[in-house]
C-alpha cells in the first residue's frame, strides 16, 4: 500500500492535461493534397478551426478526403500546400523531433485499429507512452517500469478489458481490438484525439458500443476530438460540429444543431462518370 | 436451376503475350539451349564412369572406425563453427536489414549503400570468403566462423529486409502517430511482425552454414573438412566414408531440428 500514492499521482497526470488543454486548438488553412501520379487533388483548399474541447465530425463519401485530411493534420501524409497549426505550432514547419513531441500530445485512432498483433494487449497499451518515454522501457510491457505498466492496466480497465491484458492482440474480436486501440490512445494522455472512422470496421452493435465508450472517455477527460464517419447518427450524437466533405472540398461547416441530416444524401451520391 | 449463358464477354483464359514478352521467352529458351550445348554433356562418358563409381564405393566400405575420436572432435568443431557463424551473422543482419529495407531505412542513400554491402556479402561464395579470412587471420576455425558470418549476413539481411518491407504498414503508422522514435517503431512494431519469418530464415541459414562449414576445412578454415582433405590426399577412402556418413548424420539432424522448430514457431 506504500506505493499507492505514487501510483495515483502517476495516474493523476490527467490534471496536467486538463491545464494544458486550454491551449489545444487546430487551425487548418488552405490545405491541399495531390498524390503522385493522380490527376485530381484529394484535398483542395481546406480551411477550418477546432476550438479546445470541441468535438468535430467529418462526413463524406469514400474518397472524399476525410482520412487524408486527418493524416495531414499530423503529417502522417505530407500536404502539398497550406498550413496546419496544432496547439499554436506550425506542424508543416516542425523538425522531426518537434513533430514527434507534438504527435505525443495528439491521439490517433485508426479504422483498422493498427495494433501489433503478435504482442500482448498490455504491450500494445504500453506503446501509448512511447511518445513521452524516449527510453527502451516502453518498447514492450516486459521492459516497462512498474508505473508505466500500472497506468496501462488502468487504461485497459477504463475500456473494460483488464482481464485480457496478457492475451495476444490478434486473438481479440474487432470490437475488443478497437477498445485496446482506444486504451493505447488514453495511455498517451493526449489533449486532442483524431479518429478515422473508428467504428467502420465493426458490426453495428460493436460499433455503437465502441463509439459510446470513446465519446464518454473523450468527454470525461475534456479532450478535443476530430473524427470521421459515415454514420450520420454518430455525428448527430457525438459531435458539436459537422464538416462535410465532397471530392476534397468543404461543402459545409456548421454546428450539429444546424445540420439537416435528412438532406445529406447528396453528400454520398456518386459523381457522374 | 437451368444453365444460363452470360451476356458479357468472357476474359481470355491466358493473358495475351506482347511482342516484347514473346521475344523474352524466345531469348530465355535460346540461353538454356546454348548453355546445355556448351556443357560437354555426354551419355557415353557417364556410362564409362559408372564402373569407376562402383570401384570407389567398394573401396569406401566398410567405413573405418580407428579415427573416430579425432573425427568426433572435428565434427563438434564444425557444428560449433556453424552455430557461432550463424549467430554472429544473424546479429549483424538485423541492423543491415533495417537500414536496407525501403520502409525502415532513414534515407535512400543509406538504403543503397547497405544494399550494396549485403549484395557483396551474398554474391561472393563462402569458399572465397574462407580463403580471404585464412589469408588475413590464419588457418583454423576463426577464419571459418568469419566466412560463415559474412555469408549468413548476406543471406539473412536480404530476407529480413524483404520480410520488413512486406509487413502491414498500419502498426508502424500508429506508433509514428503517437510520437514514437524510428528505432522504437522498428523494435516495437516491425520486429514483432517479422519475427516468425526472421526465425525461419535464421534456421535456414543455420542449415546452410552447417553444410558450408564442412567444405570450408578444404581451404584450411577449420572443422571436419581438414580431416576429409587429409583422408582423401592419403587415398584413405574407408575414413572418407566414415567422415561423409558422420557429416550426413549431423546435417540430417540439424535439418530435422530446424524443420521441427520452424513448424512450432510458424
Amino acid at each position: 500500500m506504500a506505493t499507492e500514492p505514487a501510483t495515483l499521482a502517476f495516474r493523476g497526470a490527467a490534471p496536467e492535461a486538463v491545464t494544458a488543454q486550454r491551449s489545444a486548438e487546430l487551425a487548418v488553412n488552405g490545405l491541399s493534397k495531390r498524390y503522385k501520379g493522380e490527376p485530381e487533388p484529394v484535398l483542395s483548399d481546406i480551411s477550418f478551426r477546432v476550438e479546445p474541447g470541441e468535438r468535430v465530425a467529418l462526413l463524406g463519401a469514400n474518397g472524399s478526403g476525410k482520412s487524408t485530411l486527418l493524416r495531414c493534420c499530423l503529417r502522417l501524409v505530407e500536404p502539398t500546400a497550406g498550413q496546419v497549426q496544432l496547439f499554436g505550432s506550425d506542424v508543416l514547419g516542425l523538425p522531426r523531433g518537434g513533430l514527434r513531441s507534438l504527435r505525443a500530445r495528439t491521439g490517433f485512432v485508426f479504422q483498422r485499429h493498427n495494433l501489433v498483433g503478435r504482442l500482448s494487449v498490455l504491450s500494445n497499451v504500453v506503446h501509448g507512452g512511447l511518445g513521452r518515454a524516449r527510453h527502451p522501457g516502453a518498447w514492450f510491457q516486459a521492459t516497462a517500469g512498474r508505473q508505466c505498466r500500472d497506468e496501462a492496466m488502468h487504461c485497459l480497465e477504463e475500456v473494460g478489458l483488464a482481464e485480457h491484458a496478457a492475451r495476444r492482440a490478434d486473438r481479440l474480436s474487432g470490437g475488443q481490438s478497437q477498445r485496446v486501440a482506444i486504451a493505447r490512445t488514453l495511455m498517451q494522455r493526449p489533449q486532442m484525439v483524431f479518429a478515422d472512422e473508428p467504428a467502420a470496421s465493426l458490426d453495428p452493435a460493436a460499433g455503437e458500443e465502441v463509439m459510446e465508450l470513446f465519446s464518454q472517455l473523450i468527454c470525461c477527460r475534456g479532450m478535443t476530438l476530430v473524427f470521421s464517419s459515415h454514420d450520420l447518427d454518430h455525428a448527430r450524437r457525438h459531435a458539436d460540429r459537422v464538416i462535410a466533405l465532397r471530392a476534397g472540398e468543404v461543402v459545409f461547416d456548421r454546428p450539429v444543431a444546424a445540420v439537416d441530416f435528412s438532406g445529406l444524401d447528396a453528400l454520398y451520391q456518386r459523381e457522374a462518370g | 436451376m437451368a444453365y444460363r449463358s452470360a451476356t458479357s464477354a468472357l476474359p481470355p483464359r491466358l493473358p495475351r503475350t506482347g511482342v516484347l514478352s514473346f521475344l523474352a521467352y524466345l531469348m530465355a529458351a535460346a540461353i538454356i539451349l546454348w548453355s546445355l550445348g556448351n556443357s560437354e554433356l555426354s551419355l557415353a562418358k557417364l556410362a564409362r564412369g559408372v564402373p569407376e563409381i562402383g570401384r570407389l564405393v567398394g573401396e569406401m566400405f566398410p567405413p573405418a572406425l580407428d579415427r573416430m575420436p579425432s573425427i568426433g572432435t572435428t565434427l563438434l568443431q564444425t557444428f560449433q563453427m556453424a552455430v557461432a557463424g550463424t549467430f554472429l551473422g544473424v546479429v549483424l543482419s538485423l541492423p543491415l536489414a533495417v537500414l536496407s529495407a525501403r520502409n525502415t531505412s532513414p534515407h535512400w542513400s543509406v538504403q543503397v549503400a547497405t544494399r550494396g554491402i549485403v549484395t557483396a556479402c551474398r554474391t561472393v561464395p563462402d569458399l572465397i570468403w574462407a580463403i580471404i579470412f585464412v589469408i588475413t587471420v590464419g588457418l583454423g576455425p576463426f577464419a571459418g566462423v568469419l566466412a560463415l558470418m559474412v555469408d549468413t549476413t548476406g543471406f539473412c539481411a536480404r530476407f529480413f529486409a524483404e520480410a520488413m518491407e512486406e509487413t502491414d504498414e498500419g502498426p508502424p503508422e500508429a506508433l509514428r502517430s503517437l510520437g514514437a522514435t524510428p528505432t522504437a517503431t522498428v523494435v516495437s512494431a516491425v520486429f514483432p511482425a517479422t519475427l516468425p519469418s526472421m526465425i525461419a530464415t535464421s534456421l535456414f541459414a543455420f542449415e546452410k552454414a552447417t553444410r558450408s562449414s564442412v567444405v570450408l576445412g578444404l581451404v584450411g578454415a577449420g572443422g571436419i573438412g581438414v580431416e576429409l582433405m587429409a583422408a582423401m590426399d592419403m587415398y584413405d577412402y574407408r575414413n572418407v566414408s566414415t567422415i561423409i556418413l558422420c557429416v550426413f548424420v549431423m546435417v540430417l539432424a540439424v535439418e530435422h531440428l530446424s524443420s521441427a522448430l520452424r513448424q512450432r514457431i510458424l
